[in-house]
């Protein structure tokens, strides 16, 4: 599909068509888009600015071509995909997702400890309003990130495959070796805890 | 026939409205695979009476929006 072929491709975007990559101060503009993509998977600054150096090396030196088809962030977060996935199945071969039990029994209170034994909650979540405009305010987003570094590490991993890179179960249950069921169960802790936090530190103060 | 079958659907439905914490997995899962229809007809029975899990259904939906205008965000990347 994407055979470098010049002319093919020249009645369209000709100055990206030579399908030998980018320029770098063209894919310089999607670094801080790229940061926090890498960073909320990996969770771990050093690692998060070596897969997007890598990924924009691919891009510039044109090992990734672009074909043109996407555009260029679509095509650079694809690049960068294919690398987290890779830190991320050594960080789950470090840290596997069904070992470690006290991790996991301290991750499952989590659910535990929202809920009476009833099954009713034991505090109501609260009228956020309109959350909406917490979007437009800076302030959120630190707050935001903070409730993401908060989150159980294996609790995270598995609700930024959903949310951020967009897997399905299926390939996420593939990737990290767990059951469709686990992986619900999960992502239903992780959206519980991130709202949890979510409350108590912004939307419960305004 | 169908009335029948209907009322007896509902009769065991109706024992099996969820709980606010079936609810919230309920609701979480909305996001990851599609519901069979009783556990649907369940989630709704349920918001039907209880605004705390009707808020939870907003805020899920919010948190699903908010991951993505993070990522969209023109500014300088976290430290
Ligand atoms: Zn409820």
């Amino acid at each position: 599909m994407c055979n470098g072929g010049s002319n093919a491709m020249a009645d369209n975007n000709s100055s990206r068509a030579d399908a030998l990559g980018v320029s770098p101060g063209e894919v310089e503009q999607f670094r801080g888009y790229l940061m926090r993509y890498a960073l909320l998977q990996l969770r771990d600054q050093t690692s998060a600015e070596d897969v997007v150096q890598e990924t924009l090396l691919a891009a510039v030196e044109g090992g990734d071509r672009f074909s043109g088809k996407s555009t260029v962030k679509t095509w650079l977060t694809g690049i960068l995909k294919h690398k987290i996935i890779d830190q991320v199945r050594r960080q789950s071969r470090e840290q596997p997702l069904l070992q470690g039990e006290d991790d996991e029994r301290s991750e499952a209170d989590v659910i535990d400890g929202l809920f009476k034994a009833d099954g009713h909650w034991q505090n109501f979540p609260a009228n956020w309003g309109d959350p909406g405009n917490a979007l437009e305010n800076k302030r959120f987003w630190e707050t935001f990130e903070t409730c993401a570094r908060l989150m159980p590490v294996k609790t995270a991993r598995v609700f930024m495959m959903r949310e951020v890179m967009e897997l399905s179960t299926e390939e996420i249950c593939k990737e990290l070796d767990i059951t469709a069921t686990n992986c619900w169960v999960m992502l239903h802790r992780a959206r519980l805890s991130l709202r949890e936090c979510l409350e108590t530190k912004w939307f419960g103060r305004v | 026939m169908l009335g029948n079958k209907v009322v007896r659907k509902s009769v065991r439905l109706f024992m099996h409205i969820p709980t606010c914490r079936e609810t919230s997995a309920l609701l979480s899962q909305t996001q990851d695979r599609k519901l069979t229809l009783f556990e649907r007809v369940g989630l709704r029975l349920h918001l039907v009476v209880c605004t705390g899990c009707r808020q939870l259904e907003r805020q899920l939906a919010f948190m699903r929006s908010a991951v993505k205008r993070y990522l969209e965000r023109d500014d300088h990347p976290p430290r």
